[in-house]
């Protein structure tokens, strides 16, 4: 498999497999995956529903153990110790009992690392974002798309070295989820963390990743790997949609999928 | 425009005008449905149409209960029911918080305890009277441990259920922002149950004070429920009926508690 030799790699998969098991048998949900993530880089994982993404990006967050396979850490600073991940779950799951800001700094609140630095981090972020005067809200108060941005900063106060985003525009409306995945985009390109996206919107995928992984049907492997080259005037979301390169991706991702189902 | 607004404005008012008119009906007639049968119980009994001996009537009861407050005696048994029913209601609460915390930390647990609870609740538990006077004699600790066992095993049953029906993926966030499980319990499980604690507690607070009248039916010298058992045995009916109308005060005042309790903690919520 081809890899950006630019960078070095940060994660290594090898080999991933994974099956749900019941009474009624075995169900063999990944088989086979490699792939590496360089550091900075942004992934898109694309594939039929019901493929796996999700299990895929359980196995990196380590919620759940590999049946076969490894994953190899490579720190920059050559050290060993898995790298801390945030995980953007499809819903923002903001806590109906607890202030935006409550919510903001729960994952600092868990692990103890109510300093002063982190708060100060936080702020900042919610003043970028345009949620600090919302910060004595509700969460219910709160748009949907500021609400998924509130779930970003609350993923981003633990200064994770890989982001993982499942589908976390999906529960939002098509106008909002444009604004939002360009938001959240530019929000990620800005602060060079590497992030792994799962989605089943190829042109999210396309405008938003440098690389995008084409998942098959159950189980999965990766059946194809798509470096995004973009020829864009700015950084924004619209720019990347209306590239020149991107409605023959849109394509090549389009067939490499219908020929899936 | 302006002849519009106040056109809204008078439907709006006559709205709340005929709200209000609604409300004092009903508190009105409310009322006179229980005039009217003071009203009728006294005449009756004073007429000679139903037996004051063994019937009673409004104004024996107000005697009895006079007298009863004139020696004091009346607060002694009221006092003595309410202290068991509230020992009795914070020990279910806690007995059932955790216990069905720990339910929810092992599922294993859960599953092997889960036909003993169900078998439990559905106990008569006045069964178990007479074997709770010949472990714990007769006296405050039968009652307390009656009024217990009505409540403790339905309110393990309900938390539990609720703290399983809790959204799995807020527990996700949780594991996926680095908290382990007792803090998924603490920050999340915990405070999106607490429509559950405060229904429970409702249950609870009236159960209690069904164990503690059987109890006391059984086992006291004092109390609202001795003060019935003795008065039927005497012969005193207006003894009885009086304890009856008290329970029904106490009740509805243990009722009215907890819905202030439960105004103040939705306010933090």
């Amino acid at each position: 498999m081809e890899t950006d030799t630019s960078k070095p790699p940060i994660l290594t998969l090898q080999n991933i497999g994974y099956s749900y098991h019941s009474l009624q048998g075995e169900t063999l949900a990944l088989s086979d995956i490699s792939f590496q993530v360089a550091e900075g880089e942004f992934i898109a994982i694309v594939g039929p529903s019901g493929c796996g993404k999700s299990t895929l990006l359980s196995i990196i967050a380590r919620l759940i153990e590999p049946e076969n396979g490894t994953i190899i850490i490579q720190n920059p600073d050559g050290s060993i110790h898995y790298p801390h991940i945030g995980y953007m779950l499809q819903k923002d799951y903001l806590f109906e009992w607890r202030s935006v800001y409550d919510n903001v700094i729960l994952g600092l609140e868990l692990n103890k690392k109510k300093t002063k630095e982190n708060l100060d981090y936080v702020n900042t972020m919610l003043k970028e974002y345009g949620l600090y005067e919302f910060k004595n809200k509700k969460p219910s108060e709160l748009s949907g798309g500021m609400k998924q941005r509130a779930a970003l900063i609350r993923t981003l106060a633990l200064k994770p070295q890989i982001l993982l985003l499942d589908e976390p525009f999906s529960a939002l409306d098509y106008q909002t989820r444009l604004q939002v995945s360009g938001d959240i985009g530019e929000i990620i390109h800005q602060s060079k963390i590497t992030a792994i996206l799962v989605t089943h919107d190829l042109s999210e995928a396309i405008s938003l990743a440098d690389k995008v992984f084409i998942l098959s049907s159950r189980p999965a492997t990766i059946k194809k790997e798509l470096p995004i080259l973009l020829t864009k005037k700015s950084d924004s979301l619209i720019a990347s949609r209306n590239a020149p390169e991107f409605a023959s991706y849109f394509n090549e991702l389009w067939e490499a999928l219908s020929n899936e189902k | 425009m302006k002849n519009k607004k106040r056109q809204e404005l008078s439907a709006q008012e006559l709205y709340l005008k005929k709200h209000r008119q609604h409300k004092r009906v009903v508190s009105f007639s409310r009322l006179f449905v229980f005039l009217f049968f003071l009203l009728v119980w006294e005449l009756a009994s004073d007429f000679g149409f139903i037996d004051s001996f063994f019937f009673s009537s409004p104004s024996l009861v107000m005697q009895c209960a006079y007298r009863m407050m004139l020696d004091g005696s009346l607060f002694v048994h009221i006092g003595v029911t309410l202290l068991e029913t509230l020992i009795s209601f914070l020990l279910v609460f806690l007995l059932g918080i955790t216990t069905a915390m720990l339910l929810w930390y092992s599922d294993k647990l859960s599953e092997i305890l889960e036909p003993y609870l169900v078998i439990l609740n559905s106990l008569p538990k006045s069964a178990l009277a007479p074997l709770l006077i010949v472990w714990l004699g007769t006296g405050i600790k039968t009652i307390i441990v009656a009024g217990i066992s009505v409540a403790v095993f339905g309110s393990i049953i309900s938390l539990y259920t609720g703290f399983h029906e809790v959204d799995k993926n807020k527990l996700t966030l949780i594991r996926t922002l680095g908290g382990n499980k007792r803090d998924s319990f603490m920050k999340v499980v915990l405070p999106s149950s607490i429509p559950t604690v405060i229904s429970t507690i409702k249950v609870n607070i009236g159960l209690a004070l069904v164990g503690v009248i059987i109890g006391e039916f059984l086992a006291a010298r004092q109390g609202l429920g001795y003060l019935i058992i003795y008065g039927s045995q005497v012969f005193q009916l207006h003894m009885v009926i009086m304890s009856i109308v008290l329970l029904c005060i106490i009740a509805l005042g243990l009722y009215q508690g907890i819905q202030l309790l439960e105004r103040k903690v939705t306010k933090w919520f």
